[in-house]
C-alpha cells in the first residue's frame, strides 16, 4: 500500500469512528425521550395536574402537590443562591486579586463537585435536625447550595467577557468603581447571567438525592415553608420503586413533566444566549 | 496599552543623545496655562515609562502628542485624568497641575477630576444601551441636571456638538451598537462632552476609522477647541499637523521637543524630531 492511500484510509477510519461515537452519545438521549414521551403521554391527563395522590388501588390522582412543591423548592433555592452567587461572581471578576480569586475559584469548583447526597446530608444536619422537622426551607437550602457555585462561576466568566474598554469608558465619565460595575458592566453581561441562572435552576429542579431527607415528601397539598413538601423528583422516585402498576404510570407522567420543564428552560437559555452573541458583535 | 518595545535599532540611523533644553516644555503663546506638568515620571512596577516630563498646555488650544509606538504618549495622556490608577503596580512621581491644583495631591477626588478631564479612547466603547442613555450616562451619575427636560436638552446639545444629532435624532432610543464605527466614536465624544469637561483627552480617536469618518472627527476637534482644552495622541503626523496648535514629540518616555505645530513640522530644533517627522523612523 502506498503512503497516500494508507493515509486516506486511516483518515476515513478515524472520521468513521468519530461519527459512530456521536451516534453512541445521542442514542441514550433518543431512547430516554422516546420512552418518557410514549409512556408519559399515556398516563398524563388533566387530573394529573390538578389532583393529589390517591391511595393504592384507587385509580386516578395526580401530582399537583409535587409540581407546586418543585416550583417552591426551586424558587427558594433561587432566593437563597442568586444574591450570594451573583455577588461572589462580581467580587471575583471586579475586585479580588489573582491569588485570592484562584483560591475561591478552586473552592467553588470543589463545591460544584460535591455529590448532591452529601449536600443533602449537610442540609439535614443544619436545617432539619435542629428543628426536628423536614421542611421546604431545608430542601430549598440544599438546592440553593448546589446552585451557588454554578451561578458564581457563570457570573464571573460573563463579567470577564465584558471588554475592559467599557469599564474605562464608565470610569472616564466620573463613575466610581462600584457605579461602573452596577450601571454598565453587570447590565452588559445580564442576558448571559440570566441564561446561566436558568440553566442552574433547570439543573437543580431535577435533583432527588438532596431532597430525600430535607424536604422529604408530602402526600397532601402544602405550601407551608416549615412543613415537608412533595417534589416531582422524589414523587417519581417513590412511585417508581413501588410494586404498583398504577403508580408506575404516574411516575412516567411525572418524568415527562420534569423533562419538559428542563427542556423548555434550556431552550429559553439557548435563545437568550444567541441574542447576547448578536449584541456582542 | 503601552507597547514596551523600543523602535528596532536599524530603523534609527543616528540616535542623538536626547538633551532637551531646560524649558523644552514651557508654554507657548498667550492663552492661560490649563495643564502644568512638572517633572512627572511614571512607572509600571520597576519599569520607568515616563521620564521626568515637564510641559505646559494652554487653554482652548489643541495640543498633539506624537512619537513612535512605546514612546509613552498614551501613558502620559492617561496620567492627566488618572486612568492609570487602575493598573496594578503603577506609580507616579512629580506633579501635574490642572488650573494650578496638583491632581496627584492626596486629597484629590478622582471622580471629580475625571468629570473635569474627559477622555475619548482609541477604540469607540459605547455602552450596550440606547444612544440617548449613552450620552445621558455621565450626566446622570454625576447628577448634573435636575429634570428630565434638562437632561433631554443636554443630550441634544452634546450630540449636536459632536456633529451626530442629524444622523441619530430619529432613533435616539435605538441601541448605540447599531451605529457605524465613525458614528460610535462621535457618540463617545458626545458622551464625554455631555458632562461638560474643561479638558478633553483623545487617545488616537480616529485610528480605527476610515478617511471620511476621520475627516469628520478632525473637523469636530477643530470646532471644539473654542470651548475645550484638547489634548490628542496621534500616530498620524498629517493629522497632528492639521488639527493641532502645539505639538509635543516623545521618544522613549522623554519629551524631546515641544513647540508650535508649524515649527515642529517645518523647522524642528532637534535632529531626532526632524528624523521622526520626515519619516526616517517610527
Amino acid at each position: 500500500m502506498n503512503g497516500t492511500l494508507r493515509r486516506k484510509v486511516i483518515s476515513a477510519l478515524f472520521v468513521g469512528a468519530c461519527a459512530l461515537a456521536v451516534v453512541a452519545a445521542l442514542v441514550p438521549l433518543a431512547f430516554i425521550l422516546f420512552f418518557v414521551a410514549s409512556q408519559g403521554l399515556q398516563a398524563i391527563s388533566l387530573e394529573f395536574f390538578t389532583g393529589t395522590p390517591k391511595p393504592v388501588g384507587e385509580p386516578g390522582g395526580g401530582m399537583a402537590n409535587a409540581i407546586v412543591g418543585t416550583l417552591m423548592l426551586v424558587g427558594l433555592a433561587a432566593l437563597f443562591a442568586l444574591p450570594i452567587g451573583i455577588m461572589t461572581g462580581i467580587y471575583l471578576s471586579e475586585y479580588s486579586g489573582g491569588r485570592f480569586s484562584s483560591a475561591v475559584r478552586f473552592a467553588t469548583d470543589t463545591l460544584n463537585g460535591v455529590p448532591s447526597i452529601v449536600i443533602g446530608v449537610f442540609a439535614y444536619g443544619v436545617a432539619v435536625l435542629p428543628f426536628r422537622q423536614f421542611s421546604a426551607l431545608a430542601g430549598g437550602m440544599a438546592l440553593g447550595i448546589m446552585m451557588i457555585p454554578i451561578i458564581a462561576r457563570t457570573t464571573e466568566e460573563l463579567l470577564l467577557l465584558v471588554p475592559g474598554a467599557m469599564r474605562e469608558g464608565a470610569l472616564a465619565l466620573g463613575a466610581s468603581r462600584a457605579r461602573a460595575v452596577f450601571t454598565v458592566i453587570v447590565p452588559a453581561a445580564l442576558p448571559g447571567i440570566v441564561t446561566g441562572v436558568v440553566l442552574a435552576l433547570a439543573r437543580v429542579a431535577g435533583e432527588t438525592a438532596p431532597l430525600l431527607f430535607t424536604s422529604f415528601n408530602n402526600r397532601f397539598f402544602s405550601t407551608s415553608l416549615t412543613e415537608p413538601v412533595s417534589s416531582i423528583t422524589v414523587q417519581v422516585f417513590t412511585y417508581a420503586i413501588s410494586p404498583y402498576e398504577d403508580w408506575h404510570r404516574q411516575a412516567w407522567a411525572g418524568a415527562l413533566v420534569l423533562v419538559t420543564i428542563v427542556f423548555v428552560c434550556s431552550l429559553l437559555a439557548r435563545l437568550a444566549t444567541a441574542r447576547v452573541a448578536r449584541i456582542r458583535d | 496599552m503601552v507597547e514596551s518595545a523600543p523602535p528596532p535599532a536599524h530603523a534609527v540611523p543616528v540616535v542623538p543623545r536626547v538633551t532637551p533644553t531646560r524649558d523644552a516644555g514651557a508654554a507657548i503663546g498667550d492663552n492661560p496655562v490649563k495643564v502644568d506638568v512638572k517633572g512627572l515620571s511614571f512607572y509600571y512596577g520597576a519599569k520607568r515609562a515616563l521620564d521626568s516630563l515637564t510641559l505646559q498646555m494652554r487653554a482652548n488650544l489643541v495640543t498633539a502628542f506624537i512619537g513612535p509606538s512605546g514612546c509613552g504618549k498614551s501613558t502620559f495622556l492617561r496620567t492627566l485624568n488618572r486612568m492609570n490608577d487602575i493598573i496594578p503596580g503603577a506609580r507616579v512621581e512629580g506633579e501635574a497641575l490642572v488650573d494650578g491644583r496638583n491632581i496627584y495631591a492626596p486629597n484629590v477626588d478622582v471622580v471629580e477630576l475625571r468629570r473635569r478631564v474627559g477622555m475619548v479612547f482609541q477604540k469607540s466603547n459605547p455602552f450596550p444601551k440606547s444612544i440617548f442613555e449613552n450620552v445621558a450616562y455621565g450626566v446622570r451619575i454625576n447628577r448634573l441636571v435636575r429634570s428630565r427636560a434638562e437632561l433631554t436638552q443636554r443630550v441634544e446639545e452634546s450630540l449636536r456638538s459632536a456633529a451626530l444629532w442629524d444622523e441619530v435624532k430619529d432613533r435616539l432610543h435605538d441601541s448605540a451598537l447599531a451605529l457605524s464605527g465613525g458614528q460610535q466614536q462621535r457618540l463617545c465624544i458626545a458622551r464625554a462632552l455631555a458632562v461638560r469637561p474643561e479638558i478633553l483627552l483623545m487617545d488616537e480617536p480616529a485610528s480605527a476609522l476610515d478617511p471620511i469618518a476621520t475627516q469628520r472627527i478632525e473637523e469636530l476637534i477643530y470646532g471644539l477647541k473654542a470651548e475645550y482644552t484638547i489634548v490628542i495622541v496621534t500616530h498620524n503626523m498629517q493629522q497632528a499637523a492639521r488639527v493641532s496648535d502645539h505639538t509635543a514629540f516623545f521618544w522613549l518616555g522623554r519629551l524631546v521637543e515641544y513647540d508650535r505645530t508649524d515649527r515642529i513640522f517645518t523647522a524642528p530644533a532637534e535632529k531626532l524630531t526632524e528624523d521622526y517627522v520626515t519619516g526616517r523612523f517610527g
